[in-house]
């Protein structure tokens, strides 16, 4: 089993779609949120992830094909 | 000796000994050095830090390292005053720190000289760490010194001069054949399955304190006080922070007057999520996908950026956003007016002083200090149309006659 740290953030069009809960249930994904800031127009989770390797991969081809944002929680690790 | 007591989470406060670990277990925050100052207010006077090296090591006991630090002789760089260039911003009180004249030309000198003499201490025989170039020259550079192995991942579309400015050290040189966010994607896999100390990853915590290094030498090198602004460039926000933070410990540790100074971050148009989120009002950096020819600080989901912002704001600062024409002008009027031929960052930083400036945000009689943190010489690519030289035979007519045409 593995782990992914990442940072989900929504369009607006996507607030009201229950995606995380999706992700848990298609994937095999167990999804552990810790923290959050979603309001009307948008929003942002941080969550971690845990599931096979492949499964995870799919899931967040599957979260981003969606329109949703996915990106490291630990921000870039390039820099300058 | 250290005064370093824990590591702590930025955001729920939750602390962990000092070990190489970069995030919160519970809220996947940022984690940072608590010091305890009590005890280091006893111990530091003016008088003692003044008689140290001229070095960033000066200020070894407001770092968190115990052991023999890894040093290529790092800091205390110029803080020079821009008549010049103040004259034609309209700043009478401007100063550059010019961080070009570190050892691998870039301020990355200072935190991973921090995070190279952790991680041998920590007992790790080879450091790691992803960058587009200058964090790379400095992590290879400090790796020689310390006789340690290093990894040097860096995207495919580098600038061959970096690329040489690395490699001369012999350090492993990875091209990841990939997008930007392939590279990233990579290296937190890579960090997570060997035990390296990766210098942005899992020894972020003591890299970051580097950097408070030059905001010590700024108040000291002004007489011991903090300036009424400053302006440095923003990636993924460390340095600003602790630019911020180095003023701070000194106001608290009684170095100093309590800190009135204005931050502003300065960030390239085609990546500035810290600066769009300040404009609108916002909290959360929505990160970007960057797109300019200024590199060195392109980073679309900055580490730190929340907290950049927050200094910004807590400061009475601001943050300003400068296209990649005005960075090459500012580079060429930097090196035109104080002889410093800055990469296009601290092109980047001169524009928005010009901004800044010319809106009122900063006040002409305001003592100011630029950040400018990189040189120029290993990214020529962008100025190639410059070199326009006169083309003479070799005899004093010829001479005369082209001289005469250019005046």
């Amino acid at each position: 089993m593995a782990k992914r740290q990442v940072m989900f953030t929504f369009p607006q069009e996507l607030i009201r779609e229950p995606i995380i809960y999706s992700l848990g249930q298609q994937f095999k994904i167990v999804t552990n949120i810790r923290r959050a800031d979603v309001t009307e127009n948008r929003g942002w989770v941080m969550l971690e992830l845990e599931g096979e390797d492949g499964d995870i991969e799919q899931g967040i081809a599957w979260v981003t094909s969606k329109g949703v944002r996915v990106d490291p929680v630990a921000g870039d690790v390039v820099e300058g | 000796m250290s005064y370093a007591r824990a590591l702590r989470c930025r955001k729920c406060g939750q602390e962990y000994p000092l070990q190489p670990l970069n995030r919160c277990d519970f809220c996947l925050s940022p984690l940072e050095v608590s010091y305890d100052y009590k005890a280091m207010a006893r111990w530091l006077s003016r008088e003692g830090l003044a008689a140290g090296p001229r070095s960033m090591w000066r200020y070894r006991d407001m770092l968190p390292v115990e052991g023999e630090e890894v040093d290529i002789g790092t800091g205390f760089t110029p803080l020079v005053k821009a008549d010049n260039l103040g004259r034609e911003l309209g700043l009478d009180r401007l100063y550059i720190k010019n961080d070009c004249l570190n050892p691998t030309y870039s301020f990355k000198d200072r935190p991973v000289s921090v995070a190279v003499s952790k991680a041998r201490e920590f007992g790790f025989d080879t450091v790691a760490c992803a960058s587009t170039g200058n964090l790379a020259a400095s992590v290879a550079a400090h790796a020689a010194k310390a006789n340690m192995r290093a990894y040097v991942f860096v995207p495919s579309d580098v600038e061959s001069g970096k690329l040489v400015g690395a490699a001369i050290y012999n350090p492993v040189l990875i091209k990841v054949d990939g997008s930007y966010d392939d590279v990233n994607r990579l290296c937190t896999e890579v960090a997570k399955r060997y035990n390296w100390g990766f210098i942005n990853i899992n020894l972020r915590p003591y890299y970051a304190e580097g950097s408070k290094t030059l905001g010590y030498e700024v108040a000291e090198q002004l007489g011991w006080r903090a300036p009424d602004c400053v302006v440095a460039p923003a990636a993924s926000g460390l340095l600003f922070t602790r630019i911020w933070k180095g003023l701070d410990e000194l106001a608290m540790l009684g170095l100093i007057e309590p800190v009135n100074t204005h931050m502003y971050i300065a960030q390239a148009a085609g990546s500035s999520p810290i600066v769009n989120a300040f404009n609108a009002g916002s909290l959360h950096i929505h990160p970007v996908t960057a797109d300019t020819i200024v590199k060195s600080i392109a980073i679309g989901n900055p580490a730190d950026g929340h907290y950049a912002l927050m200094v910004a704001r807590q400061s009475g600062g601001g943050a300003c956003a400068v296209d990649d024409e005005e960075a090459i002008a500012g580079v060429q009027l930097l090196a035109q007016t104080e002889g410093i031929f800055a990469e296009a960052a601290g092109g980047v930083v001169v524009g928005a002083l010009r901004r800044l400036a010319a809106s009122g945000a900063i006040k002409r009689s305001e003592l100011t200090v630029a950040a400018v943190t990189g040189a120029g010489p290993r990214t020529q690519e962008i100025l190639a149309d410059i070199v326009r030289p006169l083309t003479v035979q070799p005899t004093i007519e010829s001479v005369e006659e082209s001289i005469g045409t250019a005046v």
